[in-house]
């Protein structure tokens, strides 16, 4: 399953669409939750208060619905609910899988902490963990919904291992748990499934445990299925062109926190799946013009041609003020259209000349 | 007869009530981080958080106690990230951790800050009689190769002017036992020849800025043979070794090589919270010493292998403990 071969992408294209050429628009997932759903969570956690079990349901459920039609009126293509359900990437999975244990809060950088988990004895799939979280969000629009799940090479990678011989048979059987939740998810009509490994970008030589789980995590699924790889804050260098090989249709990578500078380590060899370009930085709190973003979604267009590019900010969302989150949203949809515009005006002539071809 | 000292490579986690005030004191994002002219309110934090790890270090009994680098939220990169001649920009990740620290660009000349003399000054007022300070510093090559260049223009003038910084900055500390320089890229990032001459030197000029004994600890592997080689030239107290991440290589460098006079054993694991036994932590230093011909050594320090920021708070607490306990445990039956 390639790119190439099935442009699965199509089905996300709304019908009004204004233009010819296609930019699917949508996010990593996370993204600031509403203050009120924190204090809620206080309120809930807060054994003197009898906010109740339902209560703190409705409110999620609430959050949920909020944020999904904030995504709807930002214009993306593609919405997430914000992750409004989830803590945290790692500790949201790992307290929903046999065999972890919590410790309490660890530094990931400044003032940005994780619960991270202990596995103490062998994983088990327990509970199913997204199979509501979707259901609830794809019922709350009428656009298509993105799923985004950890991986489970960064679910080993981000718990400290006390139980296995290495991280890599942690990981393997973390990819067998994935697998059964996607199956799940596909079930209940999901159609576009990311797989979050940032901790990807760590490692060098982990490139084929990656590979190898991503072969486990996609077995037996539909061809309609799109599947996508987010990999963020990592010297790409170390990673590509290898991952060109993983099963998946998507990679989703963060490249504006950088300015671009690691852009050319992916046209050499030519980039053969999709792209979905991170085009705004997720660590700094101020709105990118639409000018800006244009020049930044023309950066990916160095890489592939647009049939193949998808656009996104960097990262998840979740730190920024919440209007700041809106704006780059939006900012970036219009941003996208207006490009879409200019390449069916033929107004784009962006040389890819440099590109070297995949056989290189 | 031996000395065995329990130490830590300092750089400790905060506790987590100082993570809740600091987050919403300071933010999130990238700008929030340490500028080094903190106000009032974050500085009093600071200074309650920096009793509370005195006070572990006292109760778990080590021998010698730091000051826990609470502030350095850029890691190792800590002493350039608030430097005047320094602009830091996007957050890039520290070695191979899910960590990630603001990229620190020198601009300008690296004079005479301050920052961690002041910060060590905050702690040496609270010690008492009873406590012997360690020093925490980033080993010139590593705050070299953490940083990026735009003012000197070549990679020796550099590494050589990052070494008369941090020997600067050291001649400002506060009395202290014992210097701990981290030296991580020394392994991850080995210098290229020529440069891990230079290194040694540059580890030589800091060195020389104080009156302690100096250990330069590595990890996260093995150093290559010739920068181990080169580092023993340095006029340093020990080197230190990670016999978590690597055995093998360590002892052949030992072996092949010798060793400074005293040495550093990273024993203990800073980056997993399996806590080990202190009986088990004894016998593996008896095996380390089991396996070189000559293991007389006036000095064993026995620490963590890495920063300890990466644990949660109660199992840090727990390895501080472990490595005192280890600690006894060996001078009561040397090895």
């Amino acid at each position: 399953m390639s790119a190439n071969d099935t442009d699965n992408k199509q089905q996300f294209r709304p019908e009004d669409h204004p233009n010819d050429h296609f930019l699917l628009t949508t996010v990593v997932g996370s993204y600031p939750k509403p203050k009120w759903l924190n204090r809620a969570k206080e309120l809930y956690q807060d054994p003197e208060s009898d906010f109740s079990d339902d209560n703190w349901l409705e409110a999620k459920d609430d959050a949920c619905r909020l944020i999904t039609n904030e995504h709807e009126r930002a214009g993306l293509d593609v919405v997430v609910d914000g992750e409004m359900r989830r803590n945290e990437m790692v500790e949201f999975f790992a307290h929903r899988i046999d065999g972890y244990e919590f410790n309490g809060p660890i530094k990931v950088w400044g003032h940005n902490y994780f619960d991270k988990p202990s596995v103490v004895s062998e994983v088990e799939y327990d509970e199913s963990w997204l199979v509501d979280e979707y259901e609830f969000t794809a019922g709350a629009s009428d656009r298509p919904v993105k799923v985004p799940i950890t991986g489970p090479y960064t679910l080993a990678n981000w718990s400290f291992n006390e139980a296995y011989e290495d991280d890599d048979e942690l990981t393997l059987d973390l990819a067998d748990l994935v697998n059964e939740e996607i199956e799940k998810l596909v079930e209940a009509g999901a159609r576009y499934i990311q797989i979050d490994e940032p901790a990807l970008a760590t490692t060098p030589d982990d490139h084929a445990i990656v590979g190898e789980a991503l072969e486990r995590i996609v077995a037996g699924l539909p061809e309609d299925v799109r599947t996508g790889l987010h990999v963020c804050y990592g010297d790409y260098s170390r990673i590509y062109p290898e991952i060109l090989e993983f099963p998946v249709d998507e990679f989703d990578l963060e490249l504006a926190n950088g300015d671009y500078e690691q852009l050319d380590v992916f046209k050499d060899p030519e980039f053969t799946k999709d792209l979905a370009l991170g085009v705004t930085d997720a660590h700094i709190a101020e709105v990118d013009s639409v000018e800006q973003i244009e020049e930044n979604i023309k950066k990916g267009l160095e890489v592939v041609p647009p049939e193949q590019l998808v656009i996104s900010p960097d990262c998840g969302l979740k730190l920024l003020p919440r209007e700041v989150a809106y704006g780059k949203m939006a900012n970036m949809v219009e941003a996208a259209r207006n490009v879409e515009e200019d390449l069916d005006e033929g107004r784009i002539d962006i040389d890819r000349s440099t590109v070297a071809p995949a056989d290189d | 007869m031996t000395d065995y000292v329990s130490t830590t490579p300092g750089l400790f986690p905060l506790p987590d009530w100082a993570k809740d005030d600091l987050s919403d004191l300071k933010g999130h994002q990238k700008h929030d981080l340490i500028s080094g002219d903190e106000g009032e309110e974050i500085t009093a934090a600071y200074e309650q958080a920096r009793a509370d790890v005195l006070e572990v270090q006292r109760e778990a009994d080590l021998d010698r106690v730091v000051e826990g680098q609470l502030r350095w939220d850029d890691m190792l990169a800590h002493p350039l990230a608030v430097h005047d001649a320094v602009e830091t920009r996007g957050i890039v990740r520290y070695y191979d951790n899910n960590n990630f620290y603001r990229e620190p660009v020198v601009t300008g000349d690296l004079e005479f800050d301050g920052d961690v003399a002041a910060e060590l000054e905050t702690v040496s007022e609270l010690i008492d009689d009873d406590d012997d300070l360690q020093a925490v510093l980033p080993g010139p090559y590593s705050l070299f190769d953490l940083a990026t260049d735009e003012h000197y223009g070549d990679d020796e003038e550099f590494l050589a002017a990052v070494g008369d910084f941090l020997a600067g900055e050291l001649e400002a500390f506060p009395d202290h036992e014992t210097l701990f320089l981290l030296e991580p890229s020394l392994v991850t990032d080995s210098p290229a020849e020529g440069l891990d001459e230079l290194a040694s030197e540059a580890i030589d000029t800091v060195a020389a800025a104080t009156d302690a004994d100096v250990v330069v600890q590595s990890y996260w592997g093995a150093l290559e043979e010739k920068v181990h080689a080169h580092l023993l030239d340095a006029d340093i107290d020990a080197v230190g070794y990670d016999f978590v991440s690597n055995q093998e290589d360590n002892l052949y460098n030992i072996n092949e090589y010798g060793t400074a006079d005293d040495i550093s054993l990273g024993l203990v694991d800073g980056q997993n919270t399996l806590v080990e036994d202190p009986e088990a932590v004894r016998d593996r230093t008896d095996w380390v010493f089991d396996q070189l011909p000559v293991a007389e050594f006036d000095t064993v320090y026995l620490t963590t292998n890495t920063e300890t920021f990466y644990l949660p708070y109660n199992k840090f607490e727990e390895k501080l403990a472990v490595l005192a306990e280890a600690a006894s445990l060996a001078e009561v039956t040397p090895a």
